[in-house]
């Protein structure tokens, strides 16, 4: 079977049109999102909706100037921050160590962290932060994210640690490195990679959470998924809001998604494809 | 403060296996463990939150919800979204990514996109969806209409809030599947492709005797990944309908949220947390199960 030029060009013609169809979902909803907060109010209750307009930035500043955004992002930044930094330094020994010695019970421990609801921890531990007025705190909402993040980074970095060489570690204990400074001067420089996915991968999963937060945090520490989501329970929907203030929210996100593009599902499923 | 720091560094070179991943155990126990075992300790007692003390009533709660029309509707309820949302994920998914199976200038800006849907956080992507399917004015009924279909009243109505909350989860989950797939896809062998093809082998019989049973191993994995979390859709679910119109879409998890933290039953809760905990053990097991005798054969 001999393909024409033509045909050849067909067909790929075909696989383009086809490509563009199936990627046309997964960016409508994120245009819509975009063209909901350039509208003004009575344009977003507009029928027949309207594609083409005059876009209006005064939603984004609405959103920091009535509704205190600007609050809401740095605590979502100081939690996801301080989740994802806990993770790191108390995870990267752990994981090392699971991958060096096989320690499948510490996995086990992790499974059922991973499987267990969230609403199984929230009760438990709304009652323990009520019962300690820790309601409305960095620290409650802190502890909470890290039954997420740090599972995930452990999971994670066992994978990149096993990669590593062991002749390497060898070498620097024979020119006289402990152990310690070995695996801080040798092996982590080697995953450093992967240090930085999973670190990426924790901070979009405590930024992106809504469950704890809704239940443990206050108007000092409320997240910014919270405040969006609240922007629906002021009595009337604030529409132009939810898209400028979504919008903000997804954009961070989506940066840090495309620079782990290419460790990001490989990172989310190589405990589930392995073992 | 010198040789005590040396003494430090030494118990841990000596005792790696136990020093580094100690702190990680004493957190995870702290944080996961304890709860874990409170939860299941409140699971048989009654206690309605800031309402004396809890009291021990033994196997009470889950009689009782035996009984309850509720965990009835959230089983259902639960059935309905998570049977037909994974099936669907899993088809497009393994569909999708045999069609981007090849070669392409642009495939890193497909994957880009793909990552989105799933990466971004939930309750803002779920607000815009609400806004979308608003059956009035949303645009999703302006897009059917302008082609020729009858809208829909999409999460409005008992009949099609579920239908209409598995679209879009499929729209956010079918992506991760695709890309796990195409991963899976990339690594398999090439020698079974070119006998096949040398004993004339048609593309469709190609897909059935040979892609299918090399990738079932990761279709199943990444179906156990999706469920973890599907079984346990909170975010979604909660910030589109809340589990209404009524209950209608009120899963067994969503239904536990509420008695847990709108009607502060905490025992009763607990020990519907319990029983989504158990659905979501059962379901993996048994996945497991597939997945290992597959590997066998």
């Amino acid at each position: 079977m001999t393909e024409t030029r033509i045909t050849k060009t067909f067909k790929s013609i075909l696989f383009y049109a086809g490509t563009i169809a199936l990627c046309v979902p997964p960016v409508f909803v994120f245009v819509w999102m975009i063209l909901t907060g350039l509208k003004t109010g009575v344009q977003n209750i507009a029928y027949p909706p309207e594609f083409i307009f005059v876009p209006t930035l005064e939603n984004f500043r609405a959103v920091f100037e009535q509704y205190n955004f600007f609050r809401y992002l740095v605590n979502s930044l100081i939690i996801a921050g301080f989740a994802t930094g806990i993770s790191l330094v108390v995870g990267l020994p752990a994981a090392y160590s699971i991958a060096k010695y096989r320690q499948g019970k510490i996995g086990l421990m992790i499974l059922v962290a991973r499987m267990t609801p969230f609403v199984s921890y929230l009760l438990p531990w709304y009652i323990i932060f009520r019962y300690l007025k820790l309601i409305d705190t960095y620290m409650a909402l802190t502890i909470t994210h890290l039954i997420i993040t740090l599972p995930m980074v452990i999971w994670l970095m066992v994978s990149f640690f096993e990669s590593v060489p062991t002749e390497l570690e060898d070498a620097a204990m024979i020119d006289g490195c402990s152990r310690l400074q070995s695996f801080l001067i040798i092996v982590l420089p080697l995953v450093r990679n992967g240090i930085a996915t999973s670190a990426i991968i924790s901070f979009i999963f405590s930024w992106n959470q809504f469950l704890f937060s809704l239940i443990l945090s206050g108007p000092k520490t409320k997240t910014v998924p919270v405040a969006v989501y609240n922007f629906i329970s002021y009595g009337k929907i604030d529409w132009a809001g939810i898209g400028a203030a979504a919008t903000l929210i997804v954009l961070p996100v989506s940066v840090f998604a495309f620079f782990v593009r290419r460790t990001i599902v490989q990172g989310l499923t190589m405990g589930a494809l392995k073992e | 403060m010198k040789t005590a720091f040396r003494a430090l560094t030494r118990f841990i070179d000596r005792r790696q296996a136990f020093a580094y991943p100690a702190p990680a155990v004493v957190t995870l126990f702290l944080i996961v463990i304890i709860p874990i075992v409170f939860n299941l300790y409140l699971a048989f007692t009654k206690w309605t939150i800031g309402l004396g003390q809890p009291r021990f009533i033994g196997l009470g709660n889950f009689i009782e919800l035996l009984s309850d029309e509720r965990v009835l509707n959230g089983v259902k309820v639960m059935i309905y979204f998570s049977g037909l949302s994974l099936s669907l994920e899993m088809v497009l998914g393994l569909l999708i990514a045999v069609y981007f199976n090849r070669q392409f200038k642009g495939s890193e800006v497909v994957q880009a996109i793909y990552i989105l849907p799933f990466a971004a956080t939930p309750v803002a992507v779920a607000l815009i969806w609400r806004i979308m399917l608003n059956p009035e004015i949303g645009v999703l009924n302006y897009l059917l209409q302008s082609v020729g279909l009858p809208g829909s009243l999409w999460v409005s109505s008992p009949k099609t809030v579920i239908p209409a909350l598995v679209m879009v989860d499929v729209w956010k989950w079918t992506p991760m599947i695709t890309l796990i797939v195409l991963a899976g896809l990339k690594s398999l062998p090439h020698n079974p492709y070119e006998a096949a093809r040398v004993d004339g082998a048609s593309a469709l019989q190609i897909f059935w005797y040979i892609t299918l049973p090399l990738i079932r191993p990761v279709l199943i994995a990444a179906l156990m990944l999706r469920s973890l979390d599907n079984l346990k859709e909170f975010d979604m679910i909660y910030t589109i309908t809340q589990g209404g119109p009524g209950i209608a879409s009120e899963t067994l998890y969503l239904y536990s949220y509420n008695v847990g933290f709108n009607f502060f039953k905490a025992g009763y809760g607990s020990a519907l947390m319990v029983v989504v905990f158990l659905i979501v053990l059962v379901f993996n097991v048994v996945m497991n199960r597939i997945r290992l005798s597959a590997q066998e054969l």
